[in-house]
């Protein structure tokens, strides 16, 4: 999604001046996205040259143009609500690339990385929930909007944590020897596989 | 949570091993926490890393094979059996993952029940459960019995059983367990309630978003605590932050 879709939902409501689409956008986005007015009459600006969008008369006394959807908006904002956001693109998430890394890189304590890791997750977890304990029992709409975000928030963060539980239940079930191969196979003496073997000590039962 | 008071439970060091040599098992390895008033602690971990062996020793269900273990500033080692139970009445509440409650008792009853066992008056206990029911605003729920009561309801009524009377530590055992993701958070946020009014709480769950009710989250892993997340800032810093 781009900040122009945001702005033409926000148009088929009814008419707006630039400044009111910002703070319309931000409230209803519970501040999670800001906007600078630069920005929002660049996008209103292709909005008009694409046809999306046109001026409602001329400049009033402060010298704000309002802007209301053409048809063709409407058509494309219609459109938007009912296309699926796109999850085939891949995105590169840092936390996902260091874990790949580490599990193929010598010498790195990995379990030592996922462990920092979920601490300050669960920190992140804990705030959220502490925000989310606040907010009312009984929203109004733009209540919701920043509670749903809040959620959206909440359950990344405990699926980052679930994700991290299992790479760990992962690593404890493999010999430390593979967890010390590098993504390029190098030249292991016995000695020292032997001895990774060793302290590998498979995981008991225990109460 | 400002913790200024003296903490509610202490483990100083402890560990827990059972059997002996070829089979000796370490289910705790020199823990140390202390939980005060006002205070929600978790604790996470993976299964067999030593949650539950934590919980027993805290509320003197277990003793601890060396350290300190101190309920309320008492030594629960310095404790006879009649003197420890004595304390369990007193001070410490459980909450479990089911099985809370007496079936052929009331709710009132229920929540009663531990003062009566210390010797308590049937009609000062019920006062006494009634004010408890009342706090957590659940006194509709005083005559049912549990098989008249939902899942949820049931576990609410455990908590204000957890912290009846003096009792003022409540060791709470995956209490959301067989609750729905809802029913389960309405029961986290009233012990998270009942500790921001000055109880201290120790929670053990294998469930980050429960754990997230805590102020604190300590992490174990093979009997040994590994991690803990340390006590929140002011929560706004989070708007802050905010981009």
């Amino acid at each position: 999604m781009s900040v122009k879709q945001g702005l033409l939902a926000l148009l088929a409501e009814e008419p707006m001046y630039g400044a009111r689409l910002r703070s319309e956008f931000e409230a209803r986005t519970g501040g999670t996205w800001p906007l600078n007015v630069g920005q929002v009459y660049t996008t209103i600006a292709r909005l008009e040259r694409d046809g999306l969008v046109e001026p409602v008369g001329g400049a009033d006394d402060e010298g704000r143009i309002a802007y209301r959807l053409t048809p063709a908006g409407r058509d494309a904002i219609a459109s938007w609500w009912l296309t699926p956001v796109d999850r085939d693109a891949t995105p590169r998430d840092e936390l996902v690339i260091k874990l790949a890394l580490a599990v193929t890189s010598p010498g790195v304590d990995v379990q030592r990385v996922v462990q920092t890791q979920r601490t300050a997750t669960l920190r992140h977890l804990r705030d959220l929930t502490r925000l989310k304990s606040r907010a009312g029992d009984e929203p109004d709409a733009h209540d919701l909007a920043w509670l749903l975000i809040l959620e959206n928030l909440l359950f990344a963060a405990e699926a980052e944590v679930r994700w991290l539980d299992h790479v760990e239940s992962t690593l404890s079930r493999m010999p430390l020897s593979s967890l010390r191969r590098s993504a390029t196979p190098r030249e292991g003496t016995d000695a020292e596989t032997a001895d990774s073997e060793a302290r590998s000590t498979p995981k008991g039962a225990r109460a | 949570m400002t913790a200024t008071s003296a903490p509610v439970l202490v483990l100083d060091d402890v560990s827990r091993v059972h059997g002996s040599g070829e089979t000796e098992v370490v289910a705790l390895s020199h823990a140390s926490l202390t939980v005060a008033r006002g205070e929600l602690v978790a604790v996470m971990g993976p299964s067999g890393s030593g949650k539950s062996s934590l919980l027993n020793l805290a509320g003197g269900l277990d003793r601890a094979t060396s350290g300190r273990v101190a309920v309320e500033g008492v030594d629960v080692a310095s404790l006879d059996p009649k003197g420890l139970a004595a304390l369990r009445r007193r001070s410490i509440g459980f909450v479990f993952q089911d099985l809370n409650l007496i079936p052929s008792l009331t709710a009132a009853e229920n929540i009663g029940l531990p003062l009566e066992l210390d010797g308590w008056t049937v009609r000062r206990a019920r006062s006494q459960a009634l004010d408890a029911l009342d706090r957590l605003r659940l006194r509709e729920l005083a005559d049912r019995y549990p098989d008249q009561m939902s899942g949820g309801q049931q576990q609410r009524v455990a908590i204000a059983r957890a912290l009846v009377g003096e009792r003022s530590l409540v060791l709470a055992d995956e209490p959301t367990g067989a609750l729905d993701s809802h029913t389960g958070e309405g029961v986290l946020k009233l012990l998270r309630q009942r500790c921001d009014a000055g109880a201290a709480g120790l929670l053990v769950t294998h469930e980050a978003r429960h754990a997230a009710w805590a102020d604190r989250v300590v992490f174990l892993r093979d009997g040994v605590i590994v991690d803990e997340t340390g006590a929140p800032d002011n929560a706004d810093s989070l708007l802050v932050q905010a981009p």
